[in-house]
């Protein structure tokens, strides 16, 4: 039974026991794209969990009882499935197997037990088409130390029965027993600058382009909106850059590695109004996306960072990819016949290009 | 901000270039009882082809070629909207004036035109072969012309046989055949080039609405030829130099001027196999111009043997030290069917990668034409044009006309008719010719009109530009955009930055040399930037010498841009005015990608 499994060693048949998330990582990582290393807490670890004591039984008598409709008594069975999940201790070997893996881990990136970590929930029925459901569940960041990780994996576990979860899932029918949980335990990404890239451009569909939003430090601040983010528009074929809006980035998060949390802080003014990639980073993002956007083979919405703790080259990390699903489900807009043969040249001729501009 | 050009008529001639109108054919000069309707026009100067002021015979090249493109607008084809281009001297410069169609008659002309230009479309290659057997014939009618001296007496077999005409007859007869063969072969030049760049245009149209923003640069990629016979004699030059290098012979080559070296050469099995070899290029590829056959000047290889032998000198002096001189076509083909590729799995639905296919089919079926037909017409056909005019020059020049034969070029093309009757008449009569003694005179006279004219750049546009460019061959043929035009309106306000067309990617840093005309190729120093007003194909040796190229005029697809990314060299064109902007010495940045050029410290 395989506890823990590296994002690099699962292999396909594996994935049913990573979650969403955790399968995504790892295929992207069989791929050889930038993912953050680090390894996934199988959905058997959880199951082991669940079974080493009587709690599969307890919790699905405990969810069965709720009266979603009951605001009230769904927040204190929630509140009471929880903290079981909280408090009753890991059987000894799942827990030596997550401790060993993030040695392991911490020893890779030459970090021996003070890697910062982040720990996320993958839950199997993430992937269901209403994306929203991945965002129920939690993400932990910064978390050091063996005994941290080990606490924040059981928090993912627990987020499962949130209230809004628990709720979700019965208006979505998604029956109780099926729900597995893995998590995800990955190497912080200490970003320089990172933002989103998308491989078509999302104001008109335009599939020979990619679209990069950007701004200094974590990427929050580019998804939150916080920010108007620089935005470079890139011929995809060529990864010519053919325009570059440079803008004012008053602030950025940065990680505070001494208390573990984001901050928020201001921008010099000197740097806010400068690009925050040059022309060479600009290019080697869209390289990048154009890859993953072939290992999936339809356009992607990305996430991404570059890492300041990784040399020139190396530094882009892929955090999270998307399909795009705005103009990759819009039937192809049904624009005006274009005109072929005799009938396009003629057209050419009498409208030229500089009078339908 | 100005919205409008100077009128030609308050464009006045530089000093000593007063008289300058009578150098050219009334009809190609602004006239002073036509001044309302000319100024009406808008005018803008085609420095692009004809970068340097015209002796008054090398006019009849401008005159051939942009009447004979009118031609098949107006007569041939009926484009619906477009007719000719209006063309005018001024100040020894030639500026062009599309003519659009009334709009009324725009529509009856559509199913004419879908009938005749269809046929061509639909008939292209062959009509193609047969085109090629045609500028074949004429340039063979042309090559087998002769211009001799007057004979002391006419020959006793004319006398037997009872010919009864004299040698002026032929003398006058074969000038105006040169010169009817020379208009037959711009007639031919322009048969399928317009349609050739309505196609192009076509698929050009297409990328830039069905991918807003792409590049010019990809679109030309993707249509570009790689057997372009453009860059055959080069090539033949790289396959001397490395037959040279089998042979054991390059340091003979190497350590020669030509005539040293083919004398060295002929004393060895070897070296007589490689004189072999270099005589069999000759024909027809060394009809190459370092010009771009539109001026009496320009210099062809084959009358210059020391150029193409310097080239070969440099590849092989390259291929001793170890460097490949092969050109990347495989690499460049594998490129243009990546890009080719990538932007069609762009499109969406399969009626827009159908229209794609089919308009890039048309564009590649046609485009090969759109290249080769250079050097059919302004290399070989011109190239024995050129020196069939120097073999009469000469003549006229041992006649005592001329004391220097380019001085012919200085008279307009119905005035030599005027001084070869004059030369036949004093043969005849026993007199001396009146040439002689008159055409020094008026020789000096034009020639101090040229020089002066010369040391005036031309302007860019004349009058009033429309609000918006929509003539298609304005922007076909000329690569002129509503866009270059303002451009060329406020250039004068910022003068370290030029922007221009992004014709060939990269971006570097390196001194300036300037070049006005391809005499002065020499000059060029390794590592230098090359700025001039246009490039000529003809050019590409020095390429290997240079970092960047920068010209005045040109788009996307003009020779020197093509030629530069053959080269992967960065290329900004059609910038209006590095070559006067820019100083040789000047330190400045190329940025090929943007088609920015930076001048970062004046010499």
């Amino acid at each position: 039974m395989k506890y823990t499994l590296f994002f690099k060693e699962a292999q396909p048949e594996d994935y049913p026991l990573l979650g969403g998330k955790g399968a995504s990582l790892a295929s992207m990582s069989a791929a050889n794209l930038p993912v953050p290393v680090g390894f996934c807490v199988t959905t058997h670890a959880y199951s082991a969990f669940l079974h080493a004591s009587d709690l599969f039984d307890t919790i699905m008598a405990q969810v069965d009882g709720i009266d979603c409709a009951d605001v009230a008594q769904l927040d204190q069975k929630s509140a009471e499935i929880r903290a079981l999940l909280l408090d009753k201790p890991l059987p000894a070997e799942v827990e030596s197997v997550i401790r060993g893996s993030y040695r392991q881990l911490c020893d890779l990136t030459g970090l021996p037990g003070t890697l910062p970590v982040a720990v996320r929930s993958s839950a199997t029925a993430e992937d269901l088409p209403d994306a929203s459901f991945a965002g129920q569940q939690d993400t932990y960041l910064w978390v050091v130390g063996e005994d941290e990780v080990i606490e924040h994996v059981r928090r993912c576990w627990a987020s499962l029965y949130t209230a809004r979860a628990i709720n979700y899932r019965r208006n979505q029918n998604i029956p109780e027993n099926d729900v597995l949980m893995s998590v995800v335990v990955q190497k912080m990404v200490n970003a320089r600058t990172a933002g989103v890239a998308m491989t078509l451009n999302p104001t008109n569909g335009d599939r020979s382009k990619i679209v990069i939003d950007a701004s200094w430090g974590l990427g929050e601040a580019v998804v939150s909106g916080e920010v108007t983010p620089d935005n470079f528009l890139v011929d995809k074929v060529m990864l010519e850059i053919i325009k570059a809006d440079i803008q004012h980035k008053a602030i950025e998060h940065v990680p505070d590695r001494v208390n573990r949390r984001v901050l928020t802080r201001d921008i010099e003014p000197d740097r806010a109004a400068q690009p925050c990639l040059t022309d060479d980073e600009v290019k080697a993002v869209c390289r990048i996306a154009k890859t993953i956007e072939k290992h999936y083979r339809c356009p992607q919405d990305i996430e991404w960072a570059l890492d300041a703790d990784l040399p020139d080259g190396e530094n882009f990390t892929l955090l999270q990819s998307r399909p795009e699903t705005v103009w990759t489900q819009k039937k192809a807009t049904t624009q005006a016949t274009t005109k072929t043969g005799m009938e396009g040249i003629l057209n050419t001729l009498m409208n030229p290009l500089a009078a339908r501009q | 901000m100005d919205n409008k050009f100077i009128s030609p008529y308050d464009h006045h001639a530089p000093a000593g270039a007063e008289n300058w109108k009578d150098l050219y054919p009334y009809y190609m000069v602004f006239q002073d009882n036509l001044k309302e309707s000319e100024n009406a026009k808008f005018f803008f100067c085609d420095s692009q082809h004809w970068p340097n002021v015209f002796k008054p015979f090398d006019a009849i090249t401008v005159e051939f070629a942009v009447k004979c493109l009118s031609q098949y607008n107006t007569r041939q084809w009926l484009i619906p909207p477009a007719n000719g281009i209006d063309f005018k001297i001024h100040n020894g410069y030639c500026y062009m004036s599309p003519v659009a169609v009334a709009p009324e008659l725009i529509a009856e002309r559509v199913p004419q035109f879908l009938e005749r230009a269809g046929f061509y479309f639909q008939n292209w290659n062959d009509l193609l072969d047969n085109w090629h057997k045609k500028v074949k014939a004429t340039i063979d009618e042309m090559e087998a012309v002769t211009f001799e001296p007057l004979p002391e007496v006419i020959p006793m077999d004319w006398v037997t046989g009872g010919v009864g005409l004299d040698p002026t007859y032929h003398l006058i007869h074969n000038y105006t055949k040169m010169i009817d063969l020379c208009y037959k072969t711009w007639m031919y030049h322009f048969e399928f080039l317009n349609l050739g760049y309505a196609a192009y245009l076509d698929f050009f149209g297409f990328c830039k609405e069905a991918f807003p923003g792409i590049p010019d640069l990809s679109i030309a990629k993707m249509v570009q030829g790689i057997d372009s016979e453009l860059f055959r004699p080069d090539d033949e030059l790289r396959k001397l130099a490395k037959r040279a290098v089998e042979l054991g012979v390059a340091d003979t080559l190497i350590n020669h001027d030509l005539t040293a070296a083919l004398a060295a050469l002929a004393e060895t099995e070897a070296g007589q196999q490689w004189i072999a070899a270099w005589e069999g290029a000759k024909y027809p590829w060394f009809n190459f111009t370092v010009g771009n056959g539109f001026y009496s000047t320009d210099k062809y290889w084959i009358e210059h043997l020391e150029i193409p032998f310097g080239y070969v000198q440099d590849y092989a002096r390259k291929v001793l030290a170890g460097d490949s001189i092969d050109r990347p076509t495989e690499a460049i083909a594998a490129e243009r069917e990546r890009i080719t590729e990538e932007y069609r799995d762009s499109l969406f639905d399969e009626e827009a990668q159908a229209a794609f296919d089919g308009k890039l089919g048309l564009a590649r079926v046609v485009f090969p034409y759109v290249e080769n037909h250079n050097f059919y017409i302004e290399h070989w056909a011109m190239s024995v044009f050129w020196r069939k005019m120097r073999d009469l020059a000469n003549v006229l020049t041992g006649a005592g006309f001329f004391a220097d034969p380019n001085d012919m070029f200085y008279f307009r093309r119905e005035e030599i008719q005027n001084l070869l009757f004059d030369y036949g008449r004093g043969w005849a009569m026993g007199v001396p010719a009146i040439g002689p003694s008159y055409l020094p005179g008026e020789v000096a006279r034009r020639k101090a009109i040229v020089d002066a004219l010369s040391t005036a750049p031309p302007k860019p546009a004349f009058n009033e530009p429309p609000t918006v460019v929509t003539e298609p061959f304005t922007i076909m043929l000329w690569g002129i955009t509503t866009e270059s035009v303002q451009g060329w309106l406020t250039t004068a306000e910022v003068t370290n930055k030029l922007k221009g067309m992004a014709a060939s990617p990269g971006t570097v840093e390196g001194v300036a040399r300037v070049i006005n005309n391809a005499d002065e190729l020499g000059l060029l120093q390794e590592g230098e930037i090359l700025v001039t007003r246009i490039t000529a194909p003809s050019w590409a040796p020095v390429f290997g010498k240079i970092r960047a190229t920068v010209t005045d005029i040109g788009g996307m697809m003009s020779h020197a841009a093509i030629v530069c990314r053959e080269y992967g060299l960065p290329a900004v064109t059609g910038t209006g005015s590095a070559s006067t902007t820019i100083k040789t010495g000047d330190l400045i940045r190329v940025n090929g990608a943007q088609g920015e050029v930076t001048i970062l410290q004046a010499a």
